[in-house]
């Protein structure tokens, strides 16, 4: 294990932990930036850079994006006042405690592993695409349907409720008489044609 | 230790992070991201297997890893969108205070 690994284990653990246990969301959501960014490196340095720059693009870029998004949306930026852990959360701990255990265990006992070759395999972005394009096109389709159809459902699933334009939780107040064509043709509107 | 255990028993933490996360915390939000580390942790096992097993040119666990990873992002996408509506809803995100199913 090289000292660069046990480096970027380290953060990420360590930021892993700040997110599942600080009391601000926001905090958290900060947290968990860092320990994608981390893992991020533990791919680079594992030699897959392909799959490390899509985890930056997609997880640091997007979904970190997302859940800040979330955060505010649902107006929960501050720092609550109440307990932030479950009652009965001793035994949440326990319970991956000794999943961790285990696996830990598992891990060091374990016959089972591979003989280790320590030379650099070829995961060059011409492989990953001719592979994308020929052995794995059928997946690569089924992605395309799958995240086309996750999005479509997400937007429609946030969409606000019909008939609950009025918003009774102290949001914007959505005016129903004003169509586009009342706003463009208002003599208030500064941009209307004359 | 050789890298293929030191590998996969930082991916053991974090899978046990994120599963405390997931189990013990009260925010919907919070719930999500702890899954989101587990499948993390799912990740870094499969690079690290590819990275130090036999047959690293068949590229199977990098594939593997890029699918999971998309697959991750609808799960998010959906999810978060799922926390909003219910948010609206019932006009708050604590999970031990969504008690009924009926609207």
């Amino acid at each position: 294990m090289s000292p660069a690994f046990i480096i970027i284990a380290f953060v990420t653990l360590l930021a892993a932990a700040s997110a599942m246990s600080l009391r601000n969301l926001v905090h958290a959501a900060l947290a968990l930036t860092v320990t994608f960014a981390g893992l991020a490196a533990l791919y680079l340095n594992l030699d897959a850079q392909f799959v490390g720059f899509a985890q930056i693009l997609v997880y640091v870029g997007a979904v970190a994006i997302l859940i800040v998004f979330a955060i505010l949306l649902t107006r929960s930026g501050d720092t609550p006042d109440q307990a932030v852990l479950a009652p009965g959360w001793t035994y949440g701990i326990a319970v991956s405690a000794v999943v961790f255990t285990m696996l830990g265990w598992a891990v060091l006992n374990s016959s089972a592993l591979p003989k280790e070759n320590s030379s650099a395999p070829a995961a060059t972005v011409k492989n990953i695409g001719e592979a994308l394009m020929s052995k794995y096109v059928l997946p690569l389709e089924i992605i395309g349907l799958l995240l086309t159809a996750a999005m479509i459902g997400a937007v429609i699933i946030a969409l606000r409720e019909p008939g609950k334009t009025k918003m009774d939780d102290g949001g914007l107040k959505i005016d129903k008489t004003a169509t586009p064509s009342a706003i463009l043709n208002s003599p208030s509107s500064s941009g209307g044609h004359s | 230790m050789s890298p293929l255990q030191g590998c996969l028993l930082v991916s053991a933490l974090l899978f046990a992070i994120g599963l405390a996360g997931a189990v013990t915390r009260r925010h919907a939000i919070l719930t999500l991201v702890g899954i989101e580390l587990m499948l993390n942790a799912a990740n870094l096992n499969f690079i690290a297997f590819w990275r130090y097993g036999a047959h690293p040119e068949a590229l199977t666990g990098v594939m593997f890893v890029i699918f999971s990873i998309a697959i991750a992002a609808a799960e998010a996408a959906v999810g978060l969108a799922l926390i909003i509506a219910v948010y609206r809803h019932y006009k708050t995100s604590n999970l031990d205070e969504l008690k009924e199913l009926k609207g």
